[in-house]
């Protein structure tokens, strides 16, 4: 625990409000860059922060550029490859997605990029909706150790980590400040 | 064994994160908390969701084997079990009482212990004899799901009725739900009971005497012989089947006086308040217990009743099938 504030009960903080603010909006002017057909976006949010991380962004382009992107949510607690082999069961919730999806650009949100079977279980739901244009990934948080050939197109921060290491994201909470942690395992505290 | 608000990708600080489900069977209402209750009907709600999706099919279940075990005929249960399990990507077998060992003698118990000698993961039972879920849960790893035994319980078309209560009414708290019919003999109304007393509703049980006793009351339940007393006031009312299979004459005064007496007629229903919902298990008998008429009427949720019950078993399935049991 070298760097960052220390709090005992939480971790090591590694981003305070204004920093996920400030990587919030430049994702925002990153996908504004990227995507000259804006209208055809959709925001899918993995539940529950990358449903309002979607949301922040969406909020962050209709200051920037007038428009009003859809966003929605994407349950992949269904899709997961690893039920029934898993001691924690997922806790499914519904998809929120406009329809048709065809010649849409879909961007999945989620808070923390790790492994990247997540983001492969959302792929799998967006398609058993339709078949959109394409598919795209922001993350606000990418710690790396991946185990598929999957990267995101728009990372909030790049976080080197041991892979016993935790991330812990709050974001959104009507009591406590938003931030992200780096959490130690026990026996290295 | 339990279930948490994860991803791979953070630890969990939702306050939701406590432990809401950890039992590999479901055998009845009367065991589960509220808790449960409602956190399978939230479960449902997300696999409902799927049935609208352009491929109506997730891999939560794959490569799990399903056998529904049907030792007491039915179609309509057996039949939303198997598109429940087939939605959610699991492999299904069906046993009916004709075509299994039971009618050449061989115990329940040495079936079951065969079907699990085939690694089957969920065994789906429909059986005469209240008990046989339970019995079978204690001695097999697999996961039992009741679909139904004796005049003891039939856990999924109660959730299933809590679902479309809930959904059509927004709350079943408070709600005054009109239980109509053979209860004696109905373990259809037996889990409703115990559903909608924990969930807050305030119960009445409408019949004959013979059919609906007062030791019923004992559940925390109102009974009353007079059905056009109870009409007026209720926002539910669940009509059961009047079951001729099941029937015994000391016990049933005859269709046409049932109906005289009990049936939801054209008449009646004028009773109701607008917004009364109207409910039935299923198979109906128009003219028996209700009208034609009425069920195919503004009021009638029997076939949401239908729909609901996919979501609800797809839920039950997600929930006691995907946990390990190691």
């Amino acid at each position: 625990m070298k760097n960052g504030k220390q709090n005992s009960s939480i971790g090591v903080l590694i981003m305070d409000a204004e920093a996920i603010r400030r990587a919030l909006r430049r994702i925002a002017h990153e996908i504004i860059e990227r995507n000259p057909r804006l209208p055809e976006i959709v925001l899918a949010g993995i539940p529950s922060r990358g449903v309002e991380i979607a949301r922040r962004i969406a909020d962050f382009i209709r200051a920037i550029e007038k428009i009003d992107i859809e966003t929605g949510a994407i349950d992949v607690a269904m899709h997961r490859d690893d039920v029934g082999t898993r001691a924690e069961l997922p806790v499914v919730r519904a998809s929120k997605l406009p329809v048709p999806l065809e010649e849409r650009t879909v961007i999945v949100v989620d808070d923390v990029l790790f492994t990247g079977r997540t983001v492969r279980a959302a792929m799998d739901a967006i398609n058993s909706f339709g078949r959109p244009a394409r598919i795209q990934f922001a993350a606000l948080i990418d710690r790396g150790h991946r185990e598929l050939p999957i990267r995101a197109d728009y990372v909030g921060k790049n976080l080197p980590t041991a892979a016993n290491e935790k991330v812990r994201v709050r974001i959104g909470s009507p009591d406590e400040p938003d931030g992200v942690w780096l959490i130690k395992p026990k026996s290295a505290a | 064994m339990r279930i948490v608000e994860s991803t791979t990708t953070s630890l969990s600080g939702d306050a939701q994160a406590a432990v809401r489900w950890n039992r590999k069977d479901l055998l009845g209402l009367r065991e589960l908390s509220v808790d449960e209750i409602n956190f399978i009907l939230e479960t449902a709600d997300a696999f409902k969701q799927v049935g609208t999706r352009e491929i109506k099919k997730v891999p939560a279940l794959r490569g799990k084997t399903l056998v529904n075990f049907f030792v007491e005929p039915s179609t309509r249960t057996r039949t939303s079990f198997e598109l429940a399990a087939f939605r959610l990507s699991a492999d299904v077998i069906n046993i009916s009482a004709t075509a299994s060992s039971l009618t050449k003698g061989e115990t329940l118990k040495d079936t079951a212990r065969n079907l699990e000698a085939l690694h089957a993961d969920i065994l789906v039972l429909r059986h005469s004899s209240a008990g046989a879920p339970q019995f079978l849960a204690n001695r097999l790893e697999a996961s039992v799901i009741n679909a139904g035994d004796g005049a003891h319980e039939h856990p999924t078309q109660a959730l299933l009725d809590l679902y479309t209560i809930r959904e059509k009414r927004g709350k079943i708290a408070g709600l005054h739900v009109a239980i109509i019919g053979d209860i004696l003999f109905s373990r259809v109304a037996r889990s409703n009971i115990f559903g909608l007393v924990k969930l807050g509703a305030r119960v009445t049980l409408v019949g004959p005497s013979t059919l609906v006793p007062r030791e019923f009351e004992k559940l925390g339940v109102q009974i009353s012989h007079k059905i056009d007393n109870v009409l007026p006031s209720a926002d539910v009312v669940n009509l059961l089947r009047v079951q001729h299979e099941r029937q015994r004459k000391e016990y049933f005064p005859g269709t046409g006086e049932y109906t005289r007496f009990f049936g939801l007629t054209k008449e009646r229903a004028k009773l109701l308040k607008p917004d009364c919902l109207i409910m039935h298990p299923g198979p109906i008998n128009r003219g028996v217990e209700i009208d034609s008429d009425v069920a195919d009427g503004l009021q009638s949720v029997i076939l949401d009743q239908v729909t609901n019950g996919l979501a609800v078993r797809m839920a039950v399935l997600y929930l006691c099938g995907g946990i390990t049991t190691t």
